[in-house]
């Protein structure tokens, strides 16, 4: 069921074929958005980073249109079934992707903040993170594309590598600060940097998940989570 | 046809291995399907997929039809209504019906909606007559538009308050089953909400069954649905799953309007 050009109605097609495209070209930015932010912060590129800060209302933008468009649809065409659980998909997924380019601005705008960060040797760490972060948001869009659950539960399993990652970044880091306290602030940027790579792995995630929803309408099984990352996040967001 | 997830605890009625024929032509194949008591029954599919066929067998109004012929066994409360023993014209009280288009007497309003309870023998004077009507009139949400004028002929009213009148008329004998066949499809939107608002509330009190074109009706309205497609029932399930994920290829593509 990769593509829809079956319905009686063909507008309807259009409409859903044009909502596909409209999600993978913001897809597609958000993770220039995050290539771009990455690069800016491993070589101090500041204009590179303030691009980064400005393309991010395209995505905005994008967001905005896919919304009116599935609304739009789900009025005039009161689609039903597989077509019913994409709109509702659809219109999550580009809030997650929203929250996604958001997180790749604010990689961006800390590139500004940090002058000595080069140094740093958690920096090549964090720069395998947001490649397979990178490749992950790809995979998940590509499903969603491709309405492939297979796909989308394999980019599930992985977002664990993401997480292992932030875990081994967090305590390099904290080692690091411990021996160079001059280096503190820049340290404190980039333990954010690999937050926000951790949070955009979980959106990820979230993007497999309702795919796996639009594919199959069942939800996904509650999958084995990895260890909670070492910083105390669960215990706040539960205190 | 998938029936999982799918218990109804107390089966007004039950059809098991139902074959309806039209002189040569099988109509309807092998149909197994149980209607509950409290709930309001949808069935849809595309024009000549039996639902209609299938409903009429359920009061024996095929009966009417010469060349009809059914096979298998439907039971109204565990009674098999095609045994010799059955009378039909009781049958068809209990089990009433509602047709496409609105079919009044062409009576008084007072007429149409007493004429059944009369004939059944269920009003025995005038005063328990106008009890009868007054309650079935306001059971179908009509009686407030006509209370000053149940004289006037049933035909002078408008489509959707004849329909109205005839689910009154239905209604006034006190059946245990309604039957609506494509109850809306002559009435434009208000009346049609009206109608469906009727079935709503009608819920509870009668088992339901509705065929209806509009698969948006069909969602708003019933709790179960039958999916019927070249005779046979395709796939019968929880409304709410039938028109969020279906488990049947065939069901998803009509729904989504992928047919034919």
């Amino acid at each position: 069921m990769a593509l829809t050009n079956d319905h009686t109605v063909k507008a309807f097609d259009e409409d859903l074929n044009r909502l596909r495209g409209l999600i993978s070209e913001m897809g597609g930015r958000a993770e220039q958005a995050l290539l771009q932010a990455m690069t800016a912060l491993s070589k101090g590129d500041l204009d590179l980073a303030a691009q980064v800060v400005r393309d991010d209302k395209k995505i905005d933008a994008l967001e905005a249109e896919v919304e009116q468009l599935a609304v739009q649809t789900i009025a005039l065409r009161a689609p039903m079934a597989d077509d019913l659980r994409e709109m509702i998909a659809a219109l999550k997924i580009v809030s997650v992707v929203e929250r996604i380019g958001d997180y790749g601005k604010n990689i961006a705008k800390r590139v500004a903040l940090m002058d000595q960060t080069r140094s740093i040797e958690a920096i090549p760490l964090l720069m395998s993170m947001s490649n397979i972060v990178v490749e992950l948001i790809h995979d998940a869009l590509d499903s969603f594309a491709a309405r492939d659950a297979e796909l989308a539960i394999r980019v599930t399993v992985r977002d664990k590598n993401v997480d292992d990652f932030y875990n081994s970044i967090f305590r390099t880091l904290v080692t690091f600060m411990m021996e160079n306290p001059k280096y503190i602030s820049e340290s404190a940027h980039l333990l954010f940097v690999a937050k926000n790579l951790e949070r955009m792995g979980d959106h990820a995630t979230n993007i497999a998940e309702m795919v796996y929803y639009v594919v199959t309408g069942e939800r996904m099984e509650e999958r084995e989570r990895g260890e909670q990352p070492e910083d105390g996040a669960a215990e706040q967001e539960q205190g | 046809m998938t029936q999982e997830d799918l218990t109804i605890t107390d089966p007004k009625m039950k059809a098991h291995g139902v074959n309806v024929f039209y002189g040569e032509k099988q109509a309807i194949n092998d149909v197994s399907i149980d209607v509950g008591t409290d709930l309001v029954t949808a069935f849809i599919g595309p024009s000549g997929c039996g639902k209609s066929t299938f409903l009429r067998s359920l009061n024996r109004m095929n009966d009417t039809v010469a060349s009809a012929k059914v096979t298998g066994r439907i039971e109204l409360d565990g009674e098999d209504i095609y045994a010799p023993s059955m009378d039909v014209v009781q049958l068809r009280a209990r089990v009433g019906m509602v047709f496409q288009k609105p079919n009044p007497f062409p009576k008084s309003i007072y007429d149409n909606v007493g004429y059944g309870p009369r004939i059944h023998g269920l009003a025995p004077n005038k005063a328990d007559l106008d009890i009868i009507v007054e309650r079935a009139l306001v059971r179908a949400g009509l009686w407030d538009e006509v209370k000053d004028r149940l004289n006037e002929s049933g035909t002078a009213l408008s489509g959707g308050q004849q329909q109205r009148l005839c689910i009154a008329r239905a209604i006034a004998v006190d059946p245990e089953v309604i039957l609506m066949d494509e109850p809306c499809s002559a009435l434009d939107p208000i009346a049609t909400a009206k109608i469906e608002e009727l079935i709503h509330e009608l819920r509870g009190k009668y088992a339901i069954v509705i065929v209806t074109h509009n698969m948006q009706q069909a969602a708003r309205v019933s709790q179960r649905t039958a999916f019927f497609h070249l005779g046979t029932l395709v796939e019968y399930g929880k409304t709410t799953d039938i028109f969020t994920n279906p488990k049947q290829e065939r069901t998803k593509d009509y729904i989504t309007g992928r047919y034919g």
